[in-house]
């Protein structure tokens, strides 16, 4: 199963254990984590259910190339890391 | 009167409260966060999150209970035949947050421009989707700090909670009488100097900086406008430019006072292009007659090299009419005990100051 890994960013809020999860997408499964974790969905994600414009996303080592449909594959054994992009000051 | 203050600022929640005769930071929360509006009413405080990087947040704390997250604003789905909507679906930062009456209502005014209602003391927010889907809302433009317009004030009539005026930057005042179930653009007579001439006096184009009224007297209103000071003695139907505004006319907030429909008070600023107060002496300016005369208030404050702006939720007045606070984006932070005539500063450095609210009972 794929492999969901959090910023310890986040842990400032809210758990945001890494775990794997169900999914052939990116939004399948990141949405198998919000399943489990409702308050972390607006943390990554934003009204429309896009990625946030500050969060960034990679798939297997890649930036995740979809970033509003979340349609990116995902393989079994593959891992995806949800970080922030560095901005402000 | 009120002997507690929040201050929201860039980097923190500071509760600055009132002991034996000075002001002193009581608690700190959310420290590196900042903190874009903040309400307290009664015992509950309601703090507003923009996280950079994770959104908007909402956070509520009970008495000495801890702050727990409540839901935030969220924008419904963007229907396919938006597609000419120039502004995002998506909650930028929640800007403001109102009582809504007797009725224990909130109201919650945001970037991108949507307007919120809570119905259970801020756990939950719903859209007010007659504003939000107005043709009209599609003219709106931001200048406030982005590009996103934003609902800058939320006016709710102390007489009947169902007529509410809303100010934005930039799109003018905006008027419901049933609650918010219709709107309509007010705001005759304002003129917006730095829109194309054609556009300067169409009230749409008016960039609201900050309403206020006098609670006793609600259909007496004051505005802080981009381009000058007005005044509106009719719920803001008909506005009047205040020229005797010294030493500028340009800033941010307004506070009125809350019986005397005559009085209120402005942090002024060199407009426009030079956002800093102006000869670098922070001051504020207070009118008692109806903005015929203004006077400048300047005991206890930085005279020399002071280059503080105060935003337009940087400013609060209590209920007493008597104590003011205002904050400013350099951090510098004061308060008055007498209207304004003698102002103290707090022994701090804040960090740039968003917004002040007196805690109400």
């Amino acid at each position: 199963m794929p492999k969901v890994v959090f910023t310890r960013q986040l842990e400032r809020f809210m758990a945001a254990p890494t775990v794997e999860v169900e999914g052939a997408t990116l939004g399948e499964a990141l949405g198998a984590v919000f399943a489990a974790n409702p308050a972390l969905r607006g943390y990554v994600l934003d009204d429309q259910g896009a990625l946030r414009r500050h969060v960034a996303v990679f798939v297997n080592g890649r930036p995740a190339a979809d970033r509003k449909g979340l349609s990116d594959p995902v393989g079994a054994d593959e891992e995806i890391y949800v970080f922030q992009a560095l901005s402000g000051g | 009167m009120s002997d507690r203050l929040y201050v929201g600022t860039r980097k923190g929640l500071f509760e600055i409260a009132r002991k034996r005769r000075a002001w002193d930071v009581a608690d700190v929360h959310f420290i590196g966060d900042p903190v874009t509006a903040v309400l307290a009413r009664g015992d509950a405080v309601l703090a507003a999150l923009d996280l950079g990087h994770f959104g908007a947040k909402l956070w509520r704390k009970d008495g000495n209970g801890p702050w727990r997250e409540v839901a935030v604003p969220a924008f419904p789905p963007k229907p396919e035949d938006a597609g000419d909507d120039p502004h995002p679906w998506t909650l930028g930062k929640v800007w403001n947050i109102t009582p809504g009456g007797a009725d224990g209502r909130l109201w919650a005014g945001t970037m991108p421009g949507g307007l919120f209602r809570s119905d259970d003391g801020g756990d939950t927010w719903s859209l007010v989707e007659s504003l939000w889907r107005m043709p009209e809302r599609l003219k709106w433009f931001g200048v406030a700090g982005g590009e996103q317009p934003g609902i800058s004030t939320v006016l709710v009539d102390p007489r009947d909670s169902a007529k509410i005026r809303v100010g934005v930057s930039c799109a003018g005042v905006w008027a419901t009488t049933d609650a918010g179930a219709s709107w309509r653009n007010i705001n005759k007579g304002m003129y917006n100097e730095y829109m194309p001439p054609e556009q300067r006096g169409d009230p749409i184009t008016q960039d609201i900086h900050q309403l206020a009224h006098c609670a006793a007297r609600p259909e007496v209103m004051w505005c802080q406008h981009h381009s000058a000071i007005y005044r509106s003695e009719d719920t803001g139907e008909n506005w009047r430019e205040l020229k005797a505004a010294r030493p500028s006319g340009f800033g941010f907030a307004v506070a009125a006072h809350p019986s005397d429909p005559k009085t209120a008070w402005f942090v002024p600023a060199t407009k426009d292009e030079r956002r800093i107060p102006v000869d670098g002496k922070v001051v504020v300016s207070r009118t008692r007659d109806g903005g015929k005369s203004f006077e400048v208030l300047s005991r206890g404050l930085p005279q020399r090299h002071a280059y503080d702006l105060t935003h337009r939720h940087a400013l609060a007045i209590d209920d007493s009419g008597e104590r003011l606070a205002f904050g400013s984006t350099s951090g510098g932070f004061w308060t008055s005990e007498d209207a304004g005539e003698q102002w103290a500063a707090l022994d701090a450095r804040l960090p740039p100051v968003s917004v002040v609210r007196y805690g109400v009972a």
